[in-house]
């Protein structure tokens, strides 16, 4: 045991006595989750506006409803412009789309309402390919103001009539239609005239009644899901894992380097010529690399604690045993680098390439649910997804013991795999 | 005593080492010379157990030396050609480390660590690191590390490479004072004048083959005696004689005769060590 504790003693001597190394390693994850955690951070307080322009080739009543209602919705900071410069806002990236009312689109879109099978009027959305989640968002938020706008012109007497008087006419004169179905449609008709009068009579004597027309038929009320009812989400939970994993991984690397120029140097020779069995060196390499990793994981989340209102709002065991097993994972990884790797230096950019692939795959960069669908299936099978899901359900999410069971046992599976392989492929050859 | 009976080794069906065999007794210090890739490196491995012969065996006292941790590997010291020092670590601790992995604890570190330091003249840079110190501080902790826990078998692969003639001096010093005390040596050097000064046989390895085993003197009988015979004369040479052994047909090499120039050096330079 004295050995052991000698060699592990002597490896985080060493890597603590190299100050700037250690200042890098700790300093590195926590100014990059600083900055993470304030870009993509919980809800904002004054919520982004999607900049848009829009361009009113039509100027019918229904355009302009739109164009008013969409400069009203807190969602869109909207720039009312001509057709060309709002292509070229778009393609400077100054909007992230630009919506173009055509000609007439008022007059068609109110009949189009009722008849199906006319040719619709176009909106054309000019969108930046690079942001092209923005096109969902205005594309939502585009048809609930068309459908309030147009519906409620078609049941206002000043725009709507006009609309029903040229429809009664094409109806009447349809020689494809039944009498039944004619009959049913001129008396729709009747029944909307008999609303549009009473409407404008009650907007007359009242000034406040609302005009009859289609309007979303509910609301939504967002409701944050975190680890308590007062309780909000910290995007540097998130972060911070994310950050802590990749750089931890990273030192795991410099052990395994480490042991690939003891070999360079001689002090591998001389470490196995004392009466110490392969067990041992192996062990104490293991041994190490997890004490410090876990020094670097308390120093890490130590600033996210102090500075950055990361709270362990779950089980405090379950985060001491995730981070424990993500130790092991580092160091086992480490061990694994020093088994297959030839030279420090092939194996370090090796090492290093693989390192970045496994935190950006595990969702340490960007959460893994904006993956396509395949892939977060496939991510479960990277040991770094479940060392940064594990962190957060013990941190933001605020679960029990019970959550970090899987990921410890998942980590522990990963450590005992690429443990296995090491020795097996451990050249003991000088 | 330490013995190699009859040792071989190959790499990919190629034999490094061919049944090598030789012995190395207590208070001895016993050369290993040969080319690059005579084998010598290979030899070293397996003496001090870093390799498993394919065939024959290495033995202390009678007992064989495994590639595991066992007694026997306590009793080795290896001063490996590379200086296996770890840089971060203060000279001290290095000391502290091989000692712990020999078993060595306590009380006894400290004192093991003290006169290992005193050994090699390092005792007051006892807590600088290995990275502040000159090539010849370096071999010379390199070599205290090894004989941190006082092993009874010292294995030295040229320990000297890259130091200046003071510190070559004081390791030669060194390693004479270890064989006074009754350490077993085995020293592997390129360097003649240093097997000369040092070794008291010297084993020849080359193909992987002992090709010879003697003292200096008896290898030196190995080759034929030449018709030319040096006579070294003491004191003024006096003009007369020189002329009569002309006159009687001998071709004189009359000039000064002098110290090798690594005396002249160490003459004007000093033996004290420049750390």
């Amino acid at each position: 045991m004295k050995p052991l504790l000698a060699l592990a003693r002597a490896d985080i001597v060493m890597y603590l006595s190299n100050r700037r190394a250690l200042l890098v390693t700790l300093a590195a994850p926590i100014l990059i989750a600083a900055f993470f955690g304030s870009v993509l951070g919980g809800p904002p307080k004054n919520p982004t506006r999607v900049p848009l322009a829009i361009v009113d080739l039509d100027s019918s009543a229904i355009a302009k409803s739109i164009v008013g209602a969409m400069k009203a919705d807190a969602s869109f900071a909207i720039q009312e412009v001509a057709e060309p410069e709002a292509i070229n806002l778009v393609r400077t990236g100054k909007v992230r789309a630009a919506v173009v009312i055509s000609p007439g689109f008022g007059d068609a879109a109110a009949r189009a309402l009722f008849q199906p099978n006319v040719k619709k009027p176009e909106i054309l959305v000019h969108y930046d390919p690079s942001q092209a989640i923005a096109l969902a968002i205005v594309k939502g938020l585009l048809t609930e103001q068309v459908m309030k706008a147009v519906s409620s012109a078609a049941f206002s007497r000043e725009t709507g009539s006009p609309v029903f008087a040229g429809m009664r006419v094409d109806v009447e004169n349809n020689d494809k239609l039944d009498e039944v179905q004619r009959r049913d449609l001129l008396a729709l008709f009747d029944s909307i005239d008999r609303v549009q009068t009473s409407s404008a009579t009650t907007d007359a004597t009242t000034k406040g009644g609302a005009t009859p027309g289609f309007s979303m038929p509910f609301a939504t009320r967002e409701l944050e899901v975190t680890s308590g009812v007062d309780r909000k989400y910290n995007g540097y939970a998130h972060a911070f894992a994310g950050m802590g994993v990749q750089f931890i991984l990273f030192m795991g690397i410099d052990l395994g380097i480490g042991v690939l120029l003891m070999r360079r140097q001689g002090i591998w020779k001389r470490l196995r010529a004392a009466p110490v069995s392969r067990a041992l060196l192996l062990g104490s390499r293991i041994v190490s690399g997890t004490v410090i990793a876990v020094i670097l994981f308390a120093g890490i989340y130590a600033a996210a604690i102090a500075f950055f209102g990361v709270r362990i709002e779950g089980s405090y065991l379950g985060f001491l045993g995730v981070a424990l097993a993500f130790a092991l994972l580092t160091a086992t990884f480490g061990l694994l680098i020093a088994a297959v790797g030839r030279t420090p230096e092939a194996t370090r950019g090796i090492a290093i390439v693989v390192t970045l692939l496994l935190v950006m795959l595990g969702g340490a960069w960007v959460p893994t649910f904006v993956f396509p669908e395949w892939l977060q299936t496939a991510t479960k099978v990277v040991p770094t997804r479940w060392a940064i899901d594990g962190l957060e359900a013990m941190t933001w999410r605020g679960l029990g013991f019970e959550a970090a069971l899987a990921p410890i046992g998942v980590m522990l599976a990963f450590s005992a795999v690429f443990a296995w392989i090491a020795v097996k492929r451990f050249d003991w050859d000088e | 005593m330490l013995q190699a009976t009859d040792l071989w080794k190959s790499y990919a069906g190629k034999p490094a080492v061919a049944g090598v065999s030789f012995t190395a007794a207590r208070g001895e210090i016993l050369g290993l010379l040969g080319p690059n890739g005579a084998g010598k490196s290979t030899t070293v491995s397996m003496l001090c157990g870093l390799f498993r012969p394919d065939r024959g065996t290495v033995t202390l006292d009678g007992e064989p030396i495994g590639d595991n941790a066992n007694g026997v590997k306590r009793r080795i010291g290896l001063v490996t050609q590379e200086i296996s020092l770890h840089e971060e670590l203060s000279a001290i601790a290095n000391l502290r480390l091989f000692g712990a992995l020999y078993g060595v604890e306590g009380g006894l570190l400290d004192e093991c660590c003290a006169e290992a330091l005193d050994l090699v003249g390092l005792t007051d840079r006892a807590k600088s690191k290995p990275a502040t110190f000159s090539g010849g501080m370096k071999r010379r902790l390199n070599i205290a590390c090894a004989l941190v826990h006082d092993p009874d078998v010292l294995i030295l692969d040229e320990p000297t490479v890259g130091v200046d003639p003071q510190s070559r001096n004081a390791i030669f010093d060194n390693l004479e004072e270890l064989r006074s005390r009754g350490k077993t040596l085995v020293y592997t050097t390129h360097y003649m004048e240093e097997v000369e000064r040092l070794c008291d046989r010297i084993v020849i390895i080359d193909h992987g083959k002992v090709i010879a085993a003697d003292t200096a003197e008896g290898l030196q009988r190995l080759l034929p005696p030449t018709s030319t015979r040096r006579i070294e004369i003491e004191g003024v040479v006096d003009e007369e004689v020189l002329a009569w052994l002309a006159g009687r047909g001998l071709a004189i090499r009359d000039g000064p005769s002098g110290p090798s120039l690594e005396n002249v050096f160490l003459h004007l330079t000093g033996r004290q060590l420049r750390d």
